[in-house]
Parts: structure tokens; sequence; C-alpha cells
């Protein structure tokens, strides 16, 4: 099979301003993957389904992954002149200093595809795709139109995550029920308060404790029993 | 009447007996249960009615798919917020009198999943449950003896009074709410009556 | 395989052809599920129906959605095990494999001969227990209510001892660990396996001549439920029901994952995609599965069955990812884990067979009768666990 180099080449080749980037992978099992322009995802989906040489029939995984907003603290190297008396004379020296330096990298959804081939028997090749942010720019091209096996795992990306694909052509909630309005499986997702008396809390199942009492203090009839 | 003399009268070929006995009797030798499964337990559940474990034996093989014919539920496996109003409905529709049995540790109170945020933490918080069965899955034999267990309680319950079943209780509750799903949660998270808040006294 | 990708139109080709229902009357709509007799536990259906002809299906899941996704990401790696037994909970140690495989190439952890021989032999096992109770369900809903389940359940019994007797659950096994397996298994123990091998044989030919040529099972089964293999591969089903659609992909020929290339076994293919195919495909994969037990049971080697250097507590793998995938008795089963160096994977994905299996069920199920639906819907054998998780 074609190392992700020649990949690149390949679809850069076929599909022009295709912009793919490559995701090294560090562990052991080296799948590196693909980040793909959601803009021009679809054409280059359909390029690796048709080509010759790589002839991906098969998307056999399709999963979301969510990134919360944070904060990057980086180590920066920065040189600075600082006067110094050296030896008596006044000298202008230029010093390396270490700062520190924080910024917000925002937030973003991103779905990852496994390919493989099933009439030249190889794969994974891995792409992947990112949304804009969480919140209100979520939308990505379906596949569902390339690959038939997309249509339920989108839908669940879609329930679980909250990824807009547009062009599917059934998009619903694929596992929670119609009227749920959340993300469950986004990483800030929380539970609405479902509290049960545990005879001795810990740990998490304390802090829920608390969380539920401060949520029903004052409110009449809710027999806590704690 | 004295049990010596009852089988004294039983070697002459008399037998005697209560209502309430004879009518238990019949009643605990024929339950039959709702073919319903929800999770893993349903395997062991079918195992269970298979040559080997032989339900048949407690009167019990007749699996009815239809809760209008069924007396018995065994909630045999993991109850989810999405399955819970399913569960209640068909509970509702089983006809008086009616039994459950929850089976493993996720119908008693959501087992491995408890921490899910699909999963229904105990199938008790909406409907009444006559026998937990904890194991996961358990075992055949721990259904077997629940049946047993079950059997027990058919025929010591009497006819008249207190405890008695509900279908000879005009005053019985006999419909049981169906939570609705909502925004984020079932609503009501849990039918009061059957599942109130424990009241810790200090 | 027959045509390419090619020579189909891509514009729509993919969709379910659209069934124009009768002049007269009115669609009648139903709910199949999430409580019903045949679905496998709580599987919904929503038909449209002309008449009795199905001209519309669309599957309702969730019922069964125990988030185990969720939960593989606030546990530890070693604690997600016994949670994996619970996903496809008839086939527990092929789960646990595929789960194990994934950890393994993620840490690039190797794997001593002799629990790979061990990994082989209670994975086909399984699969012997999966396609004989797949076959049971199948034919009970065609009506045999009991008999063929029973054939099946006996054998399973067997099988289950050992297994018991091996991990110490019948179902829940939650054997393998990452680089090998957690006990060895005594001589006794072989001796007791190769023994309920070398009866598995006859009970194959009993089950297969049970139903093989009856005559309502080819009725009911033979040119119903076709699936095409172009669609098939487009729409990523695997397992039986992709080779009985004749495209030969077994993932235990193509990744020689764990010893498998060692063994000598054929990959039974179908001509129609029918349901007989996929009957007559799992049938012939037990008698290849009792092959391959057979070559493993005496080639089996000594050694340990762990990787003395491999870790247990306070495992924390470096940042990065990994696909891994098996041959379930169902299809490709996978896992898929993101780390970022902490003690729990950043995403915990399960790649279900039954579930992407399920995407041609209406293509499947159109224009035919209502009573077939089940049938069709049995041949694919799934498992709620897995489909929903
Ligand atoms: S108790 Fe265990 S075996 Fe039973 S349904 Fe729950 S997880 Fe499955």
């Amino acid at each position: 099979m074609k190392s992700v180099e020649e990949i690149k080449a390949a679809i850069e080749a076929a599909v022009p301003g295709a912009g793919v980037e490559i995701v090294p992978n560090p562990s052991p099992s080296g799948q590196h993957s693909l980040r793909l322009l959601p803009s021009h995802a679809v054409a280059v989906a359909y390029f690796l389904r048709d080509d010759e040489d790589l002839g991906l029939d098969f998307l056999s995984n399709l999963t979301g992954v969510d990134h919360l907003d944070k904060e990057i603290a980086e180590k920066v190297k920065v040189t600075r002149q600082v006067t110094k008396t050296v030896d008596g004379v006044e000298q202008t020296v230029d010093e390396v200093v270490e700062e520190t330096r924080k910024h917000m990298e925002p937030g973003y959804l991103e779905t990852v595809y496994h390919l493989f081939s099933m009439a030249k028997k190889h794969g994974p090749v891995v792409l992947r795709m990112r949304t804009v942010n969480r919140t209100d720019e979520v939308e990505l091209p379906s596949v569902t139109p390339v690959w038939r096996s997309a249509e339920f795992q989108e839908r669940e990306v879609f329930d679980l995550y909250g990824v807009v694909f547009t062009g599917h052509p059934d998009l619903r909630r694929l596992l929670m029920w119609p009227e749920f309005k959340d993300h469950p499986m986004r990483r800030d997702y929380k539970e609405p308060d479902d509290f049960e008396y545990e005879p001795t809390p810990h740990d998490t199942v304390l802090a829920r404790a608390k969380d539920h009492k401060a949520a029903v203090a004052g409110q009449e009839g809710t027999g806590t029993g704690l | 009447m004295e049990e010596g003399l009852k089988i004294e009268l039983g070697k002459q070929g008399v037998f005697v007996t209560t209502i309430e006995e004879l009518y238990n009797w019949g009643r605990k030798n024929s339950v039959w249960p709702m073919q319903f499964g929800l999770a893993c337990c349903a395997i062991e559940m079918i195992a269970t009615t298979m040559a080997r474990y032989d339900l048949a034996r407690f009167g019990a093989e007749v699996f009815r798919p239809s809760p209008r014919q069924a007396d018995l539920m065994i909630i045999s496996g993991t109850v989810t917020k999405k399955m819970a109003p399913q569960v209640v409905r068909l509970y509702n529709q089983m006809a008086e009198p009616r039994y459950v049995i929850a089976m493993g540790a996720c119908a008693i109170s959501g087992g491995p999943f408890k921490q899910g945020y699909n999963v229904l933490k105990g199938i008790d918080r909406y409907i009444p449950v006559d026998v937990h069965i904890p194991g996961c899955p358990p075992r055949p034999e721990a259904l077997l003896q629940a049946f047993m267990t079950l059997q027990k309680k058919i025929e010591e319950q009497p006819l008249t009074g207190e405890g008695r079943p509900r279908h000879l209780d005009a005053e019985a509750q006999g419909e049981f709410p169906v939570p609705v799903q909502g925004e984020h949660d079932l609503e009501p998270t849990s039918n009061k009556l059957v599942w109130p808040l424990p009241v810790v006294i200090r | 395989m027959s045509g390419s990708l090619r020579d189909t139109n891509l514009e729509g080709w993919n969709r379910p052809p659209v069934i124009v229902p009768d002049g007269e009357g009115e669609l009648l709509e139903v709910a199949m599920g999430p409580h019903h007799p045949s679905t496998h536990g709580v599987f919904r259906m929503d038909l449209a129906l002309d008449g009795e002809r199905v001209v519309r299906l669309k599957p309702v899941f969730g019922y069964l959605h125990r988030n185990h996704e969720q939960i593989g990401e606030t546990v530890s790696y070693l604690a997600m095990m016994p949670y994996t037994d619970r996903l496809d909970y008839i086939c527990s140690l092929t789960n646990n494999w595929a789960y194990a495989l994934a950890v393994e190439k993620l840490v690039g952890q190797a794997v001593p001969e002799r629990a790979e021989y061990i990994r082989v032999i209670l994975a086909e096992l399984t699969r012997i227990v999966n396609h004989a109770s797949a076959i049971g369900f199948l034919i009970q809903e065609m009506g045999a209510s009991g008999t063929p389940l029973m054939y099946a359940f006996r054998e399973r019994e067997k099988i289950l001892d050992l297994f018991e007797s091996l991990t110490g659950s019948r179902m829940m096994c939650n054997y393998m660990r990452f680089g090998g397996c957690r006990v060895d298994p005594s001589a006794a123990w072989l001796d007791a396996t190769r023994k309920v091998v070398a009866g598995l044989p006859q009970f194959a030919h009993e089950f297969e001549n049970l139903l093989m040529s009856n005559e309502i099972v080819m009725a009911r089964c033979q040119g119903v439920g076709k699936l095409r293999p172009e669609l098939a591969i487009n729409a990523g089903v695997t397992g039986p029901m992709l080779r009985a659609s004749g495209v030969n992909y077994d993932i235990r020929k193509v990744d020689h994952y764990g010893v498998y290339d060692r063994f000598k076994f054929r990959v039974p293919l179908g001509d129609h995609g029918d349901i007989y195919d996929r009957y007559m495909v799992r049938v012939l994969e037990i008698h290849e599965s009792i092959g391959i037990l057979e070559q493993a049971l005496k080639e089996i080697p000594g050694g340990p069955v762990m990787d003395p250097k491999a870790k247990i507590r306070g495992f924390r793998p470096k940042p990065g990812e990994a696909y891994g995938r098996i041959e379930g008795p169902k299809g490709e089963l996978g896992f898929y884990l993101i780390s970022d160096g902490g003690n729990s994977p950043y995403r915990f994905r399960v790649r279900p067979p039954s579930l992407i299996n399920l995407t041609v069920l209406e293509d499947m199920c159109l224009g035919h009768n209502v009573a077939d639906v089940v049938l069709i819907f049995g041949s694919v054998d799934i498992v709620l666990g897995e489909v929903d998780r």
C-alpha cells in the first residue's frame, strides 16, 4: 500500500486545492492520518474510492472526537539585550530568556474515518476533518453519498457530538430519543441531577451529593435524606 | 385443621384443604412469564428454558409474547431511559395478578452501567418488584431459585385482608404512571409511590 | 465479485429504491418493536405497509444504549475489559480479543505464542457458539419453535462449561489482557477441550442435516432478502453476511492477526446473497472453525501466557492512537483508541459490526412481506448490546 505521503501527493494531484495535511501519530501503531479541508472532502472521498491504485471502497469506521477549548501555556525562548557589567566595563549582551505565553486555543469537533480496500485488501487510511468551533459552526460535509456505511455512523456522531452533516439524506438522532436536547458524548456534558442516596458517599458520589443538596436546598417536599 | 388429622384423613382417602391453599397452589404452578428480553441476562433466561435447566419443571415454560397473557415479567437486563416508558407500559398492560422479577445487577440498580447517561438506575423506580436476583449475569440456577422464591411468595399470599394480591383488592393501584422522555431526562425521574426517597433520621 | 463501483450510476445509486404503493387505499404504518418476540431484544422497525408488502422500513435504535463509549473514557484501560464482554454478550471472548488487540497496537505490545494459540481456540469456540445460536434463532423465527435452538444451546452449554472452568464465568469471561491471557489453561482443560471438539463435527453434521434440505426452510429462505455485492461493500457490511454475497473478505486472512496464518482453513462464500446463503455460510464456517480448533489444539506450544514485560498496573500509553480490528463472528469488530497519556483513553470507540450490517436492512426488505422481514432481520444476526452499545 502507498504511504501517507504518496496518498497526499496523489490526492493533491487529482483534486487541486485539497489542502491535505499529514497528522503524525507517535504511537507504535504508526497509523498516520490525513486532515482534509471540509470544502474539498467529498471530492477527495470520491477520488479515494474510485482511484485505481487505492480503491478504498470500504469505509469501516467513522467517529467523532471532542476537543475542548484549552489554554495553552508555551515556553518560548526570547532573546533580549541586557546591559551587564563585565570586568568593570559596561557591555550590551544578548541573553536568552524563557517566557511563558498563554493563549486560548478554540475547541473543535473532529471526525475520523478509517478506510480499507476490499478489492485490494489493504488499509487503513485514516482521514480527519475539523469543524470551526464547537458551538455554531459545526457543519461538515456528509460522505454518505460516497460510502453508504456512513449513514448510521454520521447520525450517531450528530446525536452524541452535535456535528451537523450537510448532504446527509436523513439526519436524525440515532440513539437518544428525538426530544433530547444535549449531546451527551461532548466532554463538557453535565448529566441531569439524578441523585441516589448512598450511605457512604465518597469521591465523585460525594461531589454529586453535595451538588444535589445545593440544588434542592430551599425546595419543599424534597426529602433528600441527607 | 390440625396437621395430624389432615394426614390421618388423607390416609382414609379424604382430602381436606382450604380454598386459599387450593387457589394459590393452582396459581403458583402456572406462572407464565412474558417473553421479554432486554440485554445479556436475557440470554441466560433463554438458557434456563432450554434442556439443561428446564424451567418447565416449574410450570413456567410457556413464554407469552403478549403482556395480556402473562403473569410474570422477568426484567432481564439493562433498562435504559429510552426503554423505561415501554417497560412501564407493558407492565400496565399485564392483567392482575402480576409479578416482577428483576434479573441481574442492571435491572436492580443500573449495575455496571450505572454511571451511563442513558441508563435507568433500577427498574424499581417505576414499578414494584417482587424478587431481585443479584449477579451479572445471574446463573440459570439463580433464576430457578428466584422462581421458587416467587412461588413461595404466591403460596403464602392470603386471599383476604392485608397483603392480599392486588386483583382481590378493589382499592389497589393498577395503573402506574408512564414516565415521559423530556429534554434532558425522564420526567418524573421516579414514581414516589413505589420508590420513596429514604429519610435518614439522625 | 461482479461489476465494479465505477459502472454504477453514482447519483443516488446507493439509496434504497423507492417502491410505489398500489393506487388504492392507505399505507399502514406499523411500529414493530421494541418489544417484539422476533427482534432479538429491544429493536424497533417503523414499517410502512401496502397490504402485506413493505414499502418503507426505518430502524430505530437506542433502546439498549448503555454508554459504553462514555464509560470507556472515564475508567482505566484495564477496567474497560469487563465492559467489552457485555458488548456482544454471546461472544464475549472475541470482544476481549479485539480490545486487547487495539491496546496492544497502541503500545506496541507483543503477545507470547501460547497466548495467541489460546486466543484462537477461544475465539473459534465462540464463533461456533454464535453461529449455532444465530441459526437456532433464525429457524425459530421461521416457526420451528424450540427444537433447533435446543440443539444449539445443548452444544453451547458444553462450550460454556469449558469457558467457565477456564475463566470463572459462563458468559462474561473477562479473560484476555494486554500482552496475553489472564490464566494458563491446565493440561486437563486442554484435554477436556479436545474431547468437546472431537464431538463437534457430529453436532455440526446433525445440525446441518436437520435443516439444510428442509422444504419449508428452502421455500422461505431462497431468493428472499437478496443483497448485491457492490451494495454490501459500499454499505460496509462485514462478516458472514458479506461473504454470503460472494465477496471474499475475511479479516483473519487479510490482516493475519494472531497466528491465523499458520492454520489451513477456507473462507466459505455464497452466490446469491439471500437468507439461505447467509445460513449456509454460517453452517460452513462452523465446519472450518472445527478444523482450526483441531489444528490449534494439536500444535499449541508451551511457554508463558503473559508477556513478562507487559505492564498491568499503572498502565499509561504514550499519546497516540490506534485502530485494531478482528473478524468477530458477526463481522469486523474494531476498537479505536486515542490516548492522551492519561490512564484512561481520551476517546474510546467501538466499531460495531451489527449496527453497520443493519444499514442495508431496508434495501433487503423492500417489496417483501412482513413475515419475511422477520427472517431477513434474523439472518443479519445482530446482538442489541452491540448495535446500541
Ligand atoms: S446485569 Fe450484567 S449481564 Fe445482566 S444485563 Fe446487566 S450487564 Fe448484562
